[in-house]
């Protein structure tokens, strides 16, 4: 990988873009997920990251949610479906959006930015703390750390694919669910995983790509395409909240305007009307009193 | 010797400026959040990662200081029927006519009153807003829709109070020998003649 960048957060020049990799993307066939959590594993390995050590409360979810420490983590849940248990276990993150929403929001130069190959990566020595981030993302992923105050997230391990390497995830995935190459093989991957799966009696069988988004560079084969919400409230169509484009979209050079019209128009003002000079004193009103008096 | 009015007394005097500093404070280091434009002006608090720590703490201190100036002054600020004239007749007050000047203006003319609750609602919704999108103490006790629409409130509020702000400081440098009655605390009897003669006359029977 290059240091070719898409987008660079609060920055409103070209950023260097001269040579144009393949776009990559994680694929996550959750059918073959046996919820064994080697990814985790591999991913606090790589990443040198350590959550503190939590409690059971009785789920298989462990730890309980993404922290600064966590940035992946298996979300089990338990369905009934046509009358059978199902086990459904999705492995949390950052999906990479080709839109990415936390950019989007991102006030401080440079401390989000998005490699040509679609990794959506954060730089904590630009991060600020703000957690503007948090709002940004549809699919609520970054964690500002209690350390450092800084925001945290899956990084696709942009390290190790900058240098030919697939993601630490992957690489410790041992039933194959984990995959990792070009967005165009990845896809046709899953196409043909989903073939099977549909053949095999799940008819709702896809690949979870939210073009709301612009699809993402992590993607999911699922048995119920039809319903992501069984798998821990996956969103059926994530998009950039309407709100935060409002926030930080044609209403920021608008407002700016504004401001600078304003400022200018008072200066416009006293260059053409100029001031009122303050009056000089005497005893005698220098002008007849109002009514009132008169 | 130039007669002088008293107009302001110190402790308001103080409470002004110490609003105004944390005005300026708040409005320099909320531009820089607001567009990459104004990114550099973070410096004024000694960059990005302090201006967001300190920017909401000097957003307390300003709607604390605030409510005291709003509290000594709201009752002077109600709008009155010569107000309803003097918005009338604005278009004469812009071009410096003499007109304006014959009507029974008290303390405040109908623009300073609407300076003073416009930055009273902005400040009170800069306050509001300002609590959902605090991400170190409190922003995770809210709804992430909420904190979406708060930064759209807060923005818009923001932009609404440094409108109105221009409009304040500008009026000081537009209507010589304003500016001494935030200062000094007294402006001369011509200037509360000629600006406010219904406050004049009535300072005036303040002291027979």
């Amino acid at each position: 990988m290059s240091s070719d960048l898409l987008r660079v957060s609060a920055t409103t020049t070209q950023p260097p873009a001269t040579r144009r990799p393949t776009e990559v993307a994680k694929l996550i066939d959750v059918s073959k997920c046996i919820g064994c959590k080697a990814c985790q594993s591999a991913c606090m390995e790589w990443n040198d990251v350590r959550d503190e050590v939590g409690h059971n409360v009785g789920v298989y979810d462990n730890p309980l949610d993404l922290t600064a420490h966590s940035w992946t983590v298996m979300r089990f849940a338990e369905v009934e479906e046509a009358g059978r248990l199902e086990w459904l276990i999705r492995k949390d993150g950052c999906m990479h959006c080709e839109d990415p929403g936390c950019l989007k929001a991102c006030p401080a130069p440079g401390a989000i930015v998005q490699y040509s190959n679609g990794i959506v990566d954060f730089n904590q020595e630009n991060c600020i703390g703000c957690g503007y981030c948090i709002a940004g993302c549809p699919f609520n992923i970054p964690r500002l750390s209690e350390i450092d105050t800084k925001a945290y997230k899956c990084s696709l391990c942009s390290d190790r694919v900058a240098v030919g390497q697939e993601p630490a995830c992957i690489k410790s995935c041992p039933t194959g669910s984990l995959m990792f190459g070009t967005k165009q093989s990845m896809t046709e991957q899953a196409n043909e995983r989903i073939v099977d799966l549909k053949r095999r009696g799940y008819p709702n069988a896809g690949l979870y790509d939210p073009q709301g988004v612009g699809g993402t560079h992590v993607m999911y084969v699922l048995h119920h395409a039809d319903r992501p919400r069984l798998y821990n409230d996956l969103p059926d169509n994530p998009t950039i909240s309407p709100l935060v484009r409002l926030w930080k979209g044609v209403t920021k050079p608008f407002l700016s305007l504004g401001l600078g019209v304003a400022a200018l128009g008072a200066f416009y003002h006293y260059l053409t009307r100029g001031p009122q000079e303050e009056p000089i004193a005497t005893n005698e009103p220098p002008y007849s009193d109002h009514e009132e008096t008169s | 010797m130039t007669a002088l009015v008293q107009r302001y007394r110190a402790a308001d005097r103080i409470n002004h400026w110490v609003v105004a500093a944390c005005f300026v404070l708040l409005t320099l280091s909320g531009l820089a959040f607001f567009h990459p434009l104004f990114f550099p002006l973070s410096f004024v608090l000694g960059g990005p990662v302090w201006s967001r720590i300190l920017h909401p703490f000097i957003g307390i201190v300003l709607v604390l200081c605030f409510a005291g100036l709003a509290l000594r002054f709201w009752r002077e600020n109600l709008l009155k029927p010569v107000d309803i004239q003097w918005i009338k007749r604005i278009r004469e007050v812009i071009n410096n006519e003499e007109g304006p000047h014959h009507l029974p203006v008290g303390k405040y003319n109908a623009g300073q009153k609407l300076m003073f609750w416009a930055m009273a609602i902005a400040i009170v919704v800069l306050l509001i807003s300002g609590i959902p999108i605090w991400r170190a103490y409190f922003a995770h006790f809210f709804w992430l829709g909420l904190t979406r629409f708060a930064f759209v409130v807060h923005m818009l509020a923001a932009i609404g109070g440094i409108l109105a702000l221009i409009a304040h400081v500008y009026s000081s440098i537009w209507i010589k020998g304003t500016t001494r009655a935030m200062t000094r605390g007294t402006v001369t009897a011509a200037w509360a003649q000629h600006h406010h003669p219904a406050w004049y006359r009535q300072m005036m029977h303040k002291d027979d």
